[in-house]
């Protein structure tokens, strides 16, 4: 029987040919929490009673929320955390080592894996052709404890992009329309496979950037097949005898295809408060939205790549004055190549705040909350109400490029004329 | 088990039901149960009764994998989530730590409204109206989990997943 690259992933970890609709029990080759999900996660372990980790190899625990902490109680549940790690022998990273899928990407996850993470963004690891998902506190701890869980296997649907980006236009772009095409639930409970030229041309970075906000539309994962791209990637991180060939089958049953024709494509920007309100730059209600923060970074943008493209639009130029233009690296190996690049000047110069590495202000309890009825445009995945710490904030999602060209403008702006 | 409707509309994330600017109670449950659902209805938080239903529109619990947000609802007393439609994972948290989630047609109910959940029956009755909305089974495995509290009663009946 054909598969989806979802069926062919699943059925690789269940032991049998899996199809959609089927309830499996499935092997877990890795297991992480983070600092937010994790002090939970390890309080059930030690409720079910059994070993703490099935595997130490195959568990980690990444303090990237709150990091370094900002909250004493925040700070506590990183010691339960620490010390868990200890008495479990997983892996531990700590603060600033980064975000939990970046860092993943960059030192775990191959093509052919699946794994679980308490964290919503697992479904990054998707770029890498890995069935990643997110899970509760709850069932993390089943699957660090018993190295199993349990899933459906999903259906899926067919997004097809073909054609040339235009300058300007990125796969945040993409990943935005797509979501404002079918909706924050068009995909729920549903595998996000990706196809296509567009699609062969586009680095893991910007594959990240799209598997990440598979669960923006409410998917169980975002998939793409492996490829050149793949193998690069696993060749400048060292991994690249991690390779393996991962695709669907020709004849695979999808519910439904989308078609994206990559050269009409703007730039386009999430309004507050949901994902789905998307519209393009040149929409006359983006004509006048002052910004009073521009914010590169998240799990979705948080790569090298996505701050390169934001470093292009503001070489040689400075923030508007009243916008503020905070910057947090993803990851400690981003970190370090942004300051050989010489990225750290350009955004100082820009008037730019650079924070350590990890989830910088997108959960909204540190390092860039907004003031009442402020708006900020970030290159983040989420904009619901409160997202960024407040209420009575506004949220407005974009691409590097487009948050880079906003902050120059001090309002929404499109990124084009300055690339 | 009955209950008063309290009525949300549609897409109520994880963010209004458990705000990042309380991450600091992440780890005090009782405390932060107290701003359970503060940005979407603010009085329901001191208002709420043991038994009372959470009623919501399409898309509930979208966002964040925070298992605290229906953690706190829970905690508030709350027996039944019932919605149009749900976010995966916000559903598998619920069910993971034994509170009931169904997806009824929520239009026919209103705000205050007397609920009573019947699981093995699959019905959501609005006392009120004399009205029965069905909902889908779920897989044996859930209705077992929540049969036993949750994931880790379940777990540690049948060591294992018994699908």
């Amino acid at each position: 029987m054909p598969q989806t690259l979802a069926e062919k992933l699943i059925s690789m970890h269940a032991g049998r040919d899996v199809k959609a609709g089927e309830l499996v029990v499935v092997d877990v080759d890795f297991a992480y929490v983070q600092d937010w999900t994790g002090p939970l996660t390890v309080d059930m372990i030690h409720e079910l009673g059994g070993p703490l980790v099935k595997d130490p190899a195959k568990a980690a625990v990444f303090i990237d929320h709150s990091s370094p902490c900002s909250f004493k109680d925040i700070a506590t549940g990183h010691i339960k955390l620490r010390d868990f790690v200890a008495e479990s022998g997983c892996m531990l990273f700590d603060i600033g080592e980064g975000i939990s899928h970046l860092v993943m990407a960059e030192k775990v996850t191959s093509p052919g894996m699946l794994m679980v993470g308490a964290d919503s963004h697992t479904c990054n690891g998707g770029a890498l052709a890995s069935f990643n998902t997110g899970m509760g506190s709850t069932d993390i701890a089943v699957a660090m404890s018993t190295g199993r869980t349990w899933m459906l296997c999903p259906e899926a649907i067919k997004v097809e992009v073909t054609g040339k980006l235009p300058h300007g236009v990125y796969s945040k772009d993409v990943i935005l329309c797509l979501i404002g095409t079918i909706g924050a639930d068009g995909a729920t409970y549903q595998s996000l496979e990706f196809f296509g030229d567009t699609v062969e041309h586009m680095s893991i970075p910007a594959r990240v950037t799209i598997a990440s906000m598979a669960v923006e539309a409410g998917g169980k994962c975002g998939l793409f097949e492996s490829d050149g791209q793949t193998r690069e990637w696993l060749r400048e991180n060292h991994r690249e005898t991690g390779y393996r060939d991962i695709k669907h089958d020709p004849g695979a049953h999808y519910v439904r295809t989308v078609e994206i024709d990559a050269e009409e494509l703007v730039p386009m920007v999430s309004f507050p408060h949901k994902v789905d309100n998307t519209r393009p730059i040149t929409h006359p209600d983006c004509a006048d939205v002052h910004i009073h923060q521009a914010y590169l970074g998240s799990s979705t943008n948080g790569n090298f790549e996505d701050f390169e493209q934001a470093a292009r639009v503001l070489k040689g130029r400075h923030a508007a004055p009243g916008t503020r233009l905070v910057i947090t690296p993803g990851t400690k190996a981003v970190y370090r190549k942004m300051m050989e690049a010489g990225l750290m000047d350009i955004f100082l110069n820009a008037g730019g705040v650079i924070n350590s590495p990890g989830c910088g202000a997108c959960p909204g309890s540190q390092t860039g909350i907004l003031g009442d009825g402020e708006n900020c445009v970030a290159s983040m995945n989420r904009n619901f109400k409160g997202r960024m710490g407040n209420p009575e904030s506004f949220v407005y999602l974009a691409s590097p490029a487009t948050v880079a060209a906003s902050a120059i403008e001090g309002k929404l702006a499109d990124p084009r004329r300055y690339l | 088990m009955s209950g008063r409707a309290w009525k949300f509309g549609d897409d109520i994330s994880t963010d209004l039901i458990a705000a990042g600017r309380y991450a600091y109670l992440r780890t005090n449950l009782p405390e932060l149960a107290r701003h359970v659902l503060e940005d979407a209805r603010d009085e329901f938080r001191s208002q709420v009764k043991p038994g009372d239903f959470v009623v919501g529109g399409r898309n509930f619990g979208l966002g964040s994998s925070r298992e605290h947000a229906p953690v706190i609802i829970k905690l508030a007393g709350v027996s039944c989530v019932a919605a149009k439609s749900f976010a995966r994972i916000f559903f598998r948290n619920c069910i993971n730590i034994g509170l009931p989630a169904v997806r009824v047609d929520t239009d026919k109910i209103d705000e205050g409204d007397q609920l009573e959940l019947d699981l093995p029956a699959g019905v959501l009755r609005d006392l009120t109206k004399g009205l029965e909305l069905p909902f889908p089974p779920m897989p044996k495995v859930m209705t077992d989990i929540l049969a036993e509290g949750g994931l880790v009663g379940y777990l540690k009946k049948n060591k294992g997943f018994v699908l």
